[in-house]
């Protein structure tokens, strides 16, 4: 056989195969994956939302810079009654991506509760905004300070000292970055998700 | 030179040979994931995973792979095992997943992997190539496993998420950061090429 021929044949064997192993485990990996996923996501629109209401997704579509983005939000209903929204909010924190899964009132000018989805920020260090090892009593004191934080005007974040007025919280020593990131991304997130909610 | 037994074969990997320490070969991982015991663990035994069966067929195919794509067929076989060991992960084990991010996938180019491939699979029967990957993966996975003990010891004060230290430990948090990675695999190499040293004087 000659070996150009050969060369051809034994890659293109090689990669149809690894193709097709990789296929069938696709198959098998991914209704596991996507049901994973899932249940996080309902796990954390749960956790926000005020308990025993029904939840309707309402789904909106914007155009932004030419690109279309869909926002998915979560209506929670008591009696009839709007009691929350929560959706999904996101933006750069020191070194990754923060997700966060937010709950407002329906005028939304108060934070309900906040819950951090992901995150890979310093370890031991910007870590501490979803779980704070050396607060023991309370490891998740720096995303609870948003339970019911008002707004507007913005919310603000005070280094070192115990945080005054209803729209101000404290930032975590050594990871100010990532603490003023979310202060950030709720700012601008939650205002923007109201005007498109309000289209 | 005299031949190796498959034994030996297996045994050079854990110290004489050791991937980290001796030939330095897969820092990147070794020094980005070991943060926590469970992470390094981990890390470990997906590379081993991966290295075992990529070596199977490496050295089962060594003859039928021309010399000159060797490397890609390696890759796109190093590759494929990497993939399943992802997939794996992401659901069955969605924790550890997360936490390892994108170190799983860059298994695909770390270089001891590759290297065993090109130094050893290639020129060896089925049986001594897998001693050798399993020698190679369990050094890999002892040293990572150790260092990253040692990294979470000190740095959170805790190993395998227990809390060992007591309450009036105070923990160093650089050695959780970059930096810790490099002074702690730094005394680990001194340290092995010392004992090495007193060994042959």
């Amino acid at each position: 056989m000659n070996n150009t021929a050969k060369i051809i044949i034994v890659l293109t064997l090689i990669t149809v195969i690894s193709g097709a192993v990789l296929a069938v485990l696709d198959g098998y990996t991914k209704p596991r994956i996507d049901a994973y996923k899932n249940k996080v996501m309902n796990e954390a629109i749960h956790e926000v939302l005020p308990q025993n209401v029904k939840v309707k997704t309402i789904k909106k579509t914007v155009k932004e810079n030419g690109e279309e983005l869909e926002y998915v939000f979560y209506e929670a209903k008591k009696n009839d009654q709007i009691v929350a929204y929560a959706f999904q909010v996101a933006g750069g924190g020191f070194q990754s991506e923060l997700v966060i899964m937010v709950s407002v009132t329906p005028d939304f000018s108060e934070i309900i509760n906040a819950k951090i989805l992901a995150q890979v920020e310093t370890p031991g260090l910007g870590t501490k905004i979803e779980n704070d090892p050396s607060n023991k009593d309370n490891p998740t004191w720096f995303i609870d300070q948003f339970k019911g934080l008002k707004i507007n005007p913005e919310i603000t974040y005070v280094k070192n000292a115990k945080p005054s007025g209803n729209t101000e919280i404290q930032a975590i020593t050594g990871a100010t970055i990532s603490s003023a990131a979310i202060v950030r991304i709720l700012n601008t997130e939650i205002k923007k998700a109201k005007t498109v909610l309000d289209k | 030179m005299k031949e190796k037994t498959a034994i030996q074969e297996f045994v050079k990997g854990i110290w004489d040979e050791n991937p980290v320490l001796v030939q330095l070969l897969g820092l990147c991982p070794t020094l980005a994931v070991t943060v926590s015991a469970e992470n390094g663990l981990a890390m470990g035994l997906a590379a081993t995973f991966v290295l075992l069966s990529s070596s199977f067929l490496v050295s089962m195919f060594r003859k039928v792979i021309p010399g000159q794509v060797r490397i890609a067929a390696y890759i796109v076989i190093i590759a494929t095992f990497v993939t399943i060991a992802d997939r794996f992960l992401a659901a069955f084990a969605p924790d550890i997943s997360k936490s390892l991010g994108p170190f799983i996938p860059l298994i695909i180019v770390n270089c001891m992997i590759l290297g065993r491939q090109e130094a050893f699979s290639s020129k060896n029967g089925i049986w001594r190539s897998l001693m050798d990957a399993l020698g190679m993966g369990l050094g890999f996975t002892l040293t990572l496993l150790v260092l990253s003990s040692i990294r979470e010891i000190l740095g959170s004060g805790t190993w395998f998420g227990m809390n060992i230290m007591g309450e009036s430990f105070s923990p160093w948090g650089v050695m959780i950061l970059p930096p810790g990675a490099f002074f702690a695999l730094g005394c680990l190499i001194a340290g092995a090429n010392w004992i090495n040293s007193r060994r042959k004087a």
